[in-house]
């Protein structure tokens, strides 16, 4: 592996639309699901991003487009400096060596038909990889360092409990030692004491394989443990980016904010005196953003500008870039509500000031 | 503040030595295995485990919903009075809706697509009250009101597929609520929604409870959303109760193994970082084949602390460790905690 940082993926002002089709004798195109609406982001070796947002945000999108698994409507995408943006299917499959994908969901992620030792070596299948030692060997090698049993080479997924389905799916992914793994949920829908084991597992072998992850999740306590730098998504957007540190105590975005107070956190005396910051509505619909910040309907800093003129994402200190017309370190009290507290003491009462 | 999660008489419900079992290819599922815990009204209990762990068929189990004709059901359920466990089905009809309701992770597969949510809400209302069509509607317009449904007069008339996923959920809240229940049962109910719709939606559940007296029964793994609302909390590992508690015992003097690595090995946003996580090591007993003694045993750090190699042989008794404060661990009460401080001292200070 290389010692030197080195940059394995630049996104460009990434755009994925999906055309929404009427119904009826002639079909045509009446609007676009703008899924993912120009996102720049770029990834060293060895290191994780964070890609975090609420259910359709964009985020899946923008890891699959990333991968060529979505055709992207435009922007650059430049993997390990070759522009992969407009290869071909057959262009793309000497690519696949370099990045990778593990799926949220173990259960459908592998072919129940079959076996294990199967599902790991079919990466040196399609590429046509002979390793070193034999295919065998190097997937039982590849087992046993995921944590499965190497003996269990012949047995099928469904023998397997999610964890360890989930750890196949690992296997697969760095056998041919890709240089990117877009890790699309990997551990939520998994239980919490395997959660740990997993997230662990995949910080050893960054370690040992130089490998960058762009890890997508939408649980924020989760993305802080693994992440060095994190990206808050809102309808296609990136509003906020910058290093784990300043994401979660620092941040300057109105939505990261908002985000962040509505995590309850493990600790009763701390979560009773926690506030969240009170978000208006349900999230707009991707195939009619709102005029100017997608996040204006919902904001508590919004003005007449923000309805007007969209942010871009400004350099606000080294490393922190902020979408946002008025971006604040902290929230005002007036737009802070106590979160749900139960009956156990303080009451609603003791929980309104701020943490 | 409650603090006796065992039986007590004025308990709304109260749930003693529940065992579910099913029979299926493998051999006989033991999915729960004497559980034992009671609630008021007006408080919350949260049932916290994994998958697997019996959490849901103990809800289902006291809502009447798990097929007798398929599973042995045994022990006491008491709502209110009544011993639901071998009450006929029909009787317990009456009761669901009205005495107590729950509502489910997933809303869209708990709302019919091909109807309006007002005909759902009504059909609801109309099982148990005697109402005329149209004030059956202005009760479901009402309700929609109450769980926050902006313009409820029109959504009234919007199928499901028009909401949103948490929108749906108030549906599904008002719809629980619309015969006012003593009794909800949450399960998952906010598993699939996002962080900030989560938060509304527990700010929505705990303010009806105080409106209506609610007993709530909060069914989860988010040990964050324990900690928002719960007064008591049980801890449920392989089909058993292996801890309860009042919820700041649970967080700040666990003594069950079992809850202490829980909470050890969730990320912690209210923490320090730590580069590695602690992990529980191994997996989750199948519900086929538990361990003979102690169900968490196998992944226990400690058993070997158990010098007689009891861990191993017999199931460990629910013993009351402090007043309101039941653990099932073979491990002496000085030891359990002497473990416990050790381990919560370790966890970083505050972040930042």
């Amino acid at each position: 592996m290389t010692g030197q940082p080195q940059e394995v993926l630049r996104v460009t002002d990434l755009r994925t639309y999906f055309p929404v089709r009427s119904r009826g004798l002639i079909p045509h195109v009446v609007g676009q699901v703008m899924a993912v609406d120009g996102i720049s982001l770029s990834l060293n070796a060895g290191e994780t991003l964070g890609l975090v947002g609420e259910s359709g945000c964009g985020k899946t999108t923008a890891g699959r487009t990333v991968l060529r698994l979505v055709r992207p409507t435009s922007g650059k995408i430049e993997l390990d400096g070759q522009d992969i943006t407009n290869l071909s299917m057959k262009e793309l499959v000497p690519l696949r060596r370099k990045a990778q994908i593990i799926f949220q969901d173990p259960y459908n992620a592998l072919n129940p038909r079959h076996t294990v030792g199967k599902i790991i070596e079919a990466p040196f299948r399609i590429q046509e990889v002979e390793p070193p030692g034999g295919v065998r060997r190097t997937v039982q090698d590849l087992m046993e360092r995921v944590g499965l049993n190497p003996e269990h080479y012949n047995r099928y997924p469904n023998e397997f409990s999610g964890g360890q389905r989930q750890r196949i799916g690992i296997a697969r992914a760095i056998a041919l030692k890709p240089k990117l793994i877009v890790c699309d949920e990997p551990v939520s829908a998994l239980d919490v004491s395997i959660q740990a084991q997993i997230l662990n597992l995949l910080r050893d072998l960054q370690e040992e394989f130089g490998v960058a992850y762009l890890f997508i999740a939408h649980d924020l306590a989760v993305v802080r443990q693994i992440s060095e730098r994190v990206a808050v998504m809102y309808l296609g957007h990136i509003m906020e980016t910058a290093p784990r540190r300043i994401i979660y105590s620092g941040p300057l975005h109105p939505y990261t904010h908002s985000l962040l107070s509505a995590v309850p956190i493990p600790d009763p005396e701390r979560q009773q005196k926690r506030t969240r910051i009170l978000l208006e509505g349900d999230l707009p619909s991707p195939l009619n953003p709102p005029s100017g910040c997608v996040f204006n309907t919902r904001c508590f800093q919004a003005q007449e500008r923000c309805r007007v003129e969209v942010p871009q994402l400004v350099e606000a200190a080294p490393g922190h870039y902020v979408a946002c017309h008025f971006p604040v370190a902290t929230p005002p009290a007036a737009v802070q509500v106590p979160h749900a507290t139960h009956g156990d003491g303080s009451g609603p009462e003791g929980a309104v000031t701020g943490a | 503040m409650s603090q006796d999660v065992g039986r007590k008489p004025e308990a709304y419900l109260s749930v003693s030595d529940l065992v579910v079992r099913f029979p299926s290819e493998d051999g006989i599922v033991h999915a729960v295995e004497g559980v034992s815990f009671s609630v008021t009204r007006g408080k919350t209990l949260a049932i916290v485990g994994e998958s697997g762990s019996g959490k849901s068929v103990t809800a289902q189990a006291i809502m009447g919903l798990v097929d007798r004709r398929v599973a042995s059901v045994s022990g006491e359920v008491w709502l209110d009075g009544e011993e639901l466990v071998g009450m006929p089905d029909e009787e317990l009809r009456g009761l669901r809706g009205l005495k107590m309701a729950m509502i489910f992770q997933d809303p869209m597969s708990s709302l019919h697509p091909f109807y309006r949510v007002g005909d759902q809400l009504t059909e609801a209302a109309l099982v148990h009250q005697k109402l005329s069509k149209s004030d059956a509607r202005s009760l479901a317009i009402e309700m929609l009101r109450r769980v926050g449904i902006p313009a409820p007069g029109q959504r009234v008339d919007d199928y499901p597929h028009q909401l949103s996923g948490g929108m749906r959920q108030r549906v599904m809240i008002a719809m629980a609520l619309i015969n006012s229940p003593a009794l909800l049962i949450a399960d998952e109910s906010t598993t699939a929604l996002d962080v900030t719709v989560q938060a509304q939606i527990l700010e929505l559940i705990t303010k009806l409870q105080v409106e209506f007296d609610t007993a709530v029964i909060l069914i989860t793994h988010d040990l964050g959303i324990v900690a928002d609302i719960a007064d008591d909390v049980v801890v449920m590992y392989g089909g058993r109760l292996v801890e309860a508690a009042p919820t700041r015992r649970v967080y700040y003097a666990p003594e069950m193994p079992y809850t202490l690595g829980l909470l050890n090995s969730v990320p912690r946003m209210d923490r320090e970082r730590v580069d590695r996580l602690d992990p529980i090591p191994g997996n989750p007993p199948s519900a086929v084949n538990l361990p003979e003694g102690c169900v968490f045993q196998p992944r226990c750090t400690y058993s070997h602390l158990v010098t007689d190699g009891a861990c191993v042989d017999r199931n460990p008794d629910l013993v009351e460790a402090e007043p309101g404060h039941f653990v099932r661990c073979h491990l002496p009460g000085a030891e359990r905690r002497r473990i416990a401080d050790g381990v919560l001292a370790t966890l970083a200070g505050d972040p930042a």
